[in-house]
């Protein structure tokens, strides 16, 4: 038999992309009041997909408006009953048109199809399902009897996972009875305005979700505005000390869910092929453009040179390229910008004396591409031990005790997720108690669930997206 | 207030009479030990009737540095005592309170309060610490969760302490500073307070209690000043996690900014009837949410 490589592309005919977008306001799209517009682009091609418009202090102000009026006439007195089959509606016509978005998301995003399709589109319209139960229910959320939604919500979003990432900030708000304006990040734009147009198939009364595009200046202008009584936001700990400041002193409810460096650690007795696969996963899914990535491998030291060497065949095989192609394991970097950060702080890496390694791997000649790299002889003064890389570079360190193990995860200011590979019970709850973050994967990694709480402590922000913890950051309690 | 007690830190004889009173040197609560502000001030703390009770340290950023320090030593072992034995120290916190009773009516009797407000202020101050007792091994079956993934996951959600927390104590001298420090502690948090400022004393004798309450050192470190100058030094702290902004009137915006530098977790000041049941906002405020996620299979 023969099992050498074919493409599989999955067909771009399911998506139309628009020349050119304007904004979601009171249901409608306007055109903005500055004349500013820029264009998305394809990262794995570098080729312009469409224009979207860059929105004013003055276009802001109106969505805050828009959203204003919809909170206070319509959705705000709404029975959460119907609110919920408002949700429901939305959750169904993401499952319908799932391969739509899953294409559209990796084209703007250059993330492999297997992970939109399987991962990102299923898991947004769960959100959407998942929060539509509690819009009736939420007297019984633990937030007495009758708890009040906050108002109008602003909500920033990154770049990483634009439509999941949309989800987890529109679903629960809605279902609280807030309304919502919100920015997708200036390189990945579409999906949100698809979502716009879900909305109006779904009747969604105008003005309860609006989308601003725009880049950072249209999200300080933004979570500023004086009319919002929340401010959500997901993205570097840099801008959400910002956002932080800017927020202090005010009314504004704010939640945050910022950076990451998780610690992935690997005991001698755990299952390695198993952990193999969760450490590949835990830094290489979505090209490590993701927050809670274990981009710290913590391993035994007993174990090290057997894992290191399991590691490598298995980095050997990953597939990167066109992230239509079915068979495609790391996609493209979404931007020129992000590629310029991975580089350079892989540069720093191998100053500052680690050893790089990355699988003989052929890139593509257009686009924005970075091998899956794998730094050896880290030391946790480097670099690329303390800062967040959001690119598929994973840096190895050792230990020889578990209380080094902790010890050596939990130092950093970040506190996102954190990884435990073992086969004894006792000791995964052990490390688990002592971690000091929102997540903790035992066995396992990367996996999310609307169902499950999912923030950070310390400089990972605060606040909780998911579950009955998820509802808080969107009630007056 | 004019006839004096046994316990009346000014002794009221004419001088050369009968037995001369022994005054208490208030200090500060650094680590379970009672040390002097390091920068050697003092102010003065009068009575309602502007007559001298005591100088009461006056602590500086670097007495608020050495308690930080306090705090984050006291935490791991802290928040790893089980859940039973903080209720019980807590109760025991209570129990001692209200051995002291008449101690502490008089010191806030001294601050300006009638007798029965005073009485009535101990009573709920020993209550409170009661009722926070309880809530040290509920907390978790309350707050917690077992959340139904979709997948072969058991996934499981918990309380955990914040860390070191910052308290600006409002006024009220006793109950409104029991009511800032016992949500604090009971799950598993240490804390550095700034005492009310105009009536400091009743912190420092609470000092006394939580000294003997088989409470850890460090766990509780209560600070005298001026909050105005220690305020900040707490706010913008590194290794502070969480603060609570109680007893600030004013600037609590340029303090809530100062506490973005490392994402505090903020209370924010507000006006509160500290005699009303709490809820549970206090303690919630400085729990973080964790959840491990692990495989179900054979």
């Amino acid at each position: 038999m023969d099992f050498e490589y074919a493409p599989a592309p999955e067909s771009r005919a399911v998506v139309d992309i628009r020349p050119s977008y304007g904004l979601f306001i009171g249901g409608e799209w306007t055109d903005g009041s500055g004349g500013d517009r820029r264009k998305t682009i394809d990262p794995a091609t570098e080729e312009p997909l469409a224009e979207f418009v860059v929105a004013t202090a003055a276009d802001v102000d109106r969505a805050v408006a828009a959203a204003r009026a919809a909170h206070d006439r319509v959705w705000g007195p709404m029975p959460g009953r119907e609110r919920a089959k408002y949700l429901y509606r939305i959750a169904r016509i993401i499952q319908e048109r799932s391969r739509e978005l899953a294409v559209l998301e990796s084209i703007d995003n250059g993330k492999p199809i297997r992970e939109s399709r399987d991962v990102d589109l299923p898991l947004v319209a769960a959100h959407f399902f998942y929060n539509a139960g509690w819009a009736d229910k939420l007297g019984h959320a633990g937030f007495g009897p009758d708890p009040r939604p906050l108002g109008v919500a602003a909500q920033v979003i990154p770049w990483n996972f634009p439509l999941l990432m949309l989800a987890w900030k529109i679903a629960p708000a809605l279902a609280c009875g807030n309304t919502v304006v919100l920015k997708p990040a200036e390189t990945t734009p579409l999906t949100a305005l698809a979502f716009a147009e879900i909305c109006r198939q779904a009747e969604l009364p105008p003005g309860v979700v609006n989308i601003v595009t725009g880049a950072g200046e249209t999200g300080r202008a933004l979570v500023a505005h004086d009319g919002v009584d929340k401010v959500a936001f997901t993205g570097s700990t840099d801008v959400g000390r910002q956002i932080a400041r800017t927020v202090a002193g005010t009314r504004k409810r704010l939640t945050l869910e910022l950076g990451g460096k998780a610690a992935n650690i690997v005991y001698d007795d755990a299952a390695l092929d198993q952990a193999v696969e969760g450490v590949v996963n835990g830094i290489f899914f979505n090209q490590g453009h993701v927050c809670c990535a274990g981009s710290r491998l913590l391993v035994q030291e007993s174990i090290a040179d057997e894992l290191l060497g399991r590691l490598r065949t298995r980095m050997a095989t990953l597939r990167v390229g066109d992230p239509l192609d079915k068979n495609t394991d790391v996609g493209a970097i979404n931007s020129a910008e992000q590629l310029d950060r991975i580089t350079a702080l892989s540069e720093a890496g191998e100053l500052e004396g680690a050893e790089r390694w990355s699988p003989p791997c052929e890139l593509p000649e257009r686009g924005f591409w970075f091998a899956p790299t794998l730094f050896t002889g880290v030391a946790q003064s480097h670099r690329i031990a303390r800062e967040e890389i959001f690119g598929p570079v994973l840096s190895v360190l050792t230990f020889r005790t578990p209380a080094e193990a902790v010890e050596k995860a939990n130092n950093t200011p970040y506190g996102l997720s954190a990884g435990v590979w073992t086969e004894k019970g006792s000791r995964v709850l052990w490390t688990a108690e002592r971690l000091r973050a929102g997540v903790v994967w035992a066995n396992t990694f990367n996996k999310f669930d609307p169902a499950s709480p999912f923030g950070g402590y310390k400089e990972s922000g605060f606040g909780r997206e998911g579950g009955r913890h998820g509802l808080e950051a969107y009630l007056d309690v | 207030m004019s006839e004096p007690t046994s316990t009346d830190p000014i002794s009221t004889a004419p001088p050369g009479t009968g037995r001369i009173g022994v005054r208490k040197t208030y200090k500060l609560f650094i680590g379970g030990a009672f040390p002097r502000s390091e920068s050697g001030r003092s102010y003065v703390v009068n009575d309602a009737k502007g007559r001298f009770v005591a100088n009461a340290s006056q602590a500086s950023r670097k007495d608020v540095r050495d308690a930080v320090g306090a705090a984050r030593k006291a935490f791991g072992a802290w928040s790893e005592r089980t859940p039973y034995n903080r209720g019980q120290i807590l109760y025991r916190v209570a129990e001692m309170l209200e051995g002291r009773r008449a101690q502490f009516v008089d010191e806030l009797r001294a601050a300006g309060q009638a007798k029965s407000a005073a009485s009535t202020e101990v009573d709920q101050a020993v209550d409170r610490w009661v009722w926070y007792a309880g809530w040290a091994d509920k907390l978790g079956a309350v707050v917690g969760s077992a959340n139904p993934v979709a997948g072969p996951f058991f996934n499981f959600s918990t309380p955990e302490p914040t860390g070191v927390v910052g308290v600006i104590a409002p006024d009220s001298p006793l109950l409104g500073l029991v009511s800032v420090v016992a949500p604090a502690i009971v799950s598993g948090n240490t804390c550095v307070v700034v005492a009310a400022e105009p009536a400091p004393l009743p912190a420092i004798t609470l000092a006394e209690v939580l000294a003997t309450s088989d409470l850890p050192g460090g766990v509780v470190n209560l600070l005298t000043g001026r909050r105005a100058e220690l305020a900040p030094w707490l706010a913008s702290h590194m290794d502070v996690d969480a603060l609570d902004l109680a007893g600030i009137v004013s600037g609590g915006a340029e303090l809530e900014e100062a506490a973005a530098g490392n994402l505090k977790r903020v209370i924010r000041p507000g006006s509160g009837d500290w005699s009303e049941e709490p809820g549970t906002a206090r303690m919630t405020a400085f729990l973080e949410t964790k959840t491990v996620w692990h495989p179900v299979g054979v």
